[in-house]
């Protein structure tokens, strides 16, 4: 910010000081407008360190439905929140990470995790990477055998031809 | 041309329609499906807006045709397609509302404002019951047939064009339906 070429007298050094304040000014709004509003709310506090981890591994595979790229660890939308609540709430209940999960995809469905299940409608997704690496390799193997197979012949004895074209130049030597 | 440069052309082309088709798709990405179409509502029972002595639980919805009205005070696309609601709630469509993450006075408030087309509405605070019908945007709107099963759910405002063509249509076959 400072690397503007500043001439050494007074008047001038007051126009930067000047326009230094006028942009931290400009970012006055940016400040009062970030950071939450209202009431904080309960922090979720866990007691068990294993429940704890399985809250964590959930909030980070579960979408939240409102910000539709951020998982509900990530997003600061009021829902995630409500959904992370009731993750939390549910595994000190007792319920394991398999019955939270079904809980989520009763409601919001399939859409709710970020790791799809293999289905008829997702093959492509899981299959479609592995497809693409077996016929990069056979092509590649392909490949590597075609050029094999040209180079053998190019090394291998010269044709009738070409021997009668290397004996003309070596009498003539 | 070579053989072996028609490959990653074909390849190319196949993923330019992949992504088109993607993308010709987006418009309605937003809208996820619903897994609660046909299954019955869940159940619930909750205090109304209107009156705090009075529910409105799962079983109001049994034995008619009705609709599901997601809506909250604090929601601007509400606003905007409360008039409709209105004028086809005056036509004799049975509504129910349920009043999500609301304060009681704005919800009041906001009915005795822009007029309340619900039969009834039930005051979820928690948004509890919002998670079990899968909300994750007010407004929303579903359509339940007279078993109480939900058969059709729409995301965000509805329109003219979605009550006339989708949801006025849709009730009229269910309301044929024994």
């Amino acid at each position: 910010m400072l690397s503007i070429p500043v001439k050494k007298n007074g008047a001038s050094r007051v126009l930067v000081l000047n326009s230094i304040l006028f942009f931290m000014l400009c970012l006055l709004p940016l400040y009062l407008q970030a950071g939450p509003r209202g009431q904080p709310k309960e922090p979720i506090v866990f007691e068990n360190p294993q429940i704890e981890k399985d809250y964590l591994e959930l909030s980070e595979e579960l979408r939240c439905l409102v910000c539709q790229n951020q998982n509900l660890i990530d997003s600061n939308a009021e829902l995630a929140d409500d959904l992370r609540r009731e993750v939390a709430k549910m595994l000190k209940q007792g319920n394991n990470k398999e019955q939270v999960t079904e809980f989520m995809v009763e409601r919001y469905g399939d859409f709710v995790l970020y790791n799809p299940p293999f289905k008829v409608q997702t093959w492509l997704l899981w299959g479609g990477p592995f497809v693409l690496m077996f016929w990069g390799i056979f092509a590649l193997l392909q490949k590597v055998k075609a050029s094999k197979e040209e180079n053998s012949a190019d090394s291998s004895a010269l044709s009738e031809q070409e021997k009668a074209k290397l004996q003309a130049i070596l009498k003539n030597k | 041309m070579k053989k072996q440069f028609m490959t990653p052309l074909i390849i190319f082309g196949l993923l330019v329609v992949l992504l088109v088709v993607g993308l010709m798709k987006a418009k309605y990405v937003r809208d996820v499906p619903s897994p609660l179409i046909g299954k019955a509502v869940p159940e619930f029972s909750i205090p109304t807006v209107e009156d705090q002595q009075k529910v409105f639980s799962n079983n109001d919805l049994k034995g008619q045709v009705s609709l599901v009205n997601i809506w909250a005070s604090w929601c601007v696309s509400c606003r905007a397609e409360h008039k409709l609601l209105n004028v086809i709630a005056g036509q004799g469509i049975k509504i129910y509302g349920i009043n999500y993450k609301d304060e009681l006075p704005d919800a009041r408030q906001w009915l005795a404002a822009y007029g309340n087309p619900y039969v009834k509405s039930a005051h979820d605070i928690t948004g509890r019951a919002g998670i079990d019908w899968g909300v994750y945007g007010t407004p929303e709107t579903f359509v339940i047939d007279k078993n109480g099963m939900i058969r059709y759910k729409h995301t965000g405002p509805v329109y003219q064009q979605d009550i006339s063509e989708k949801i006025l249509p849709l009730i009229k076959q269910l309301q044929a339906e024994s």
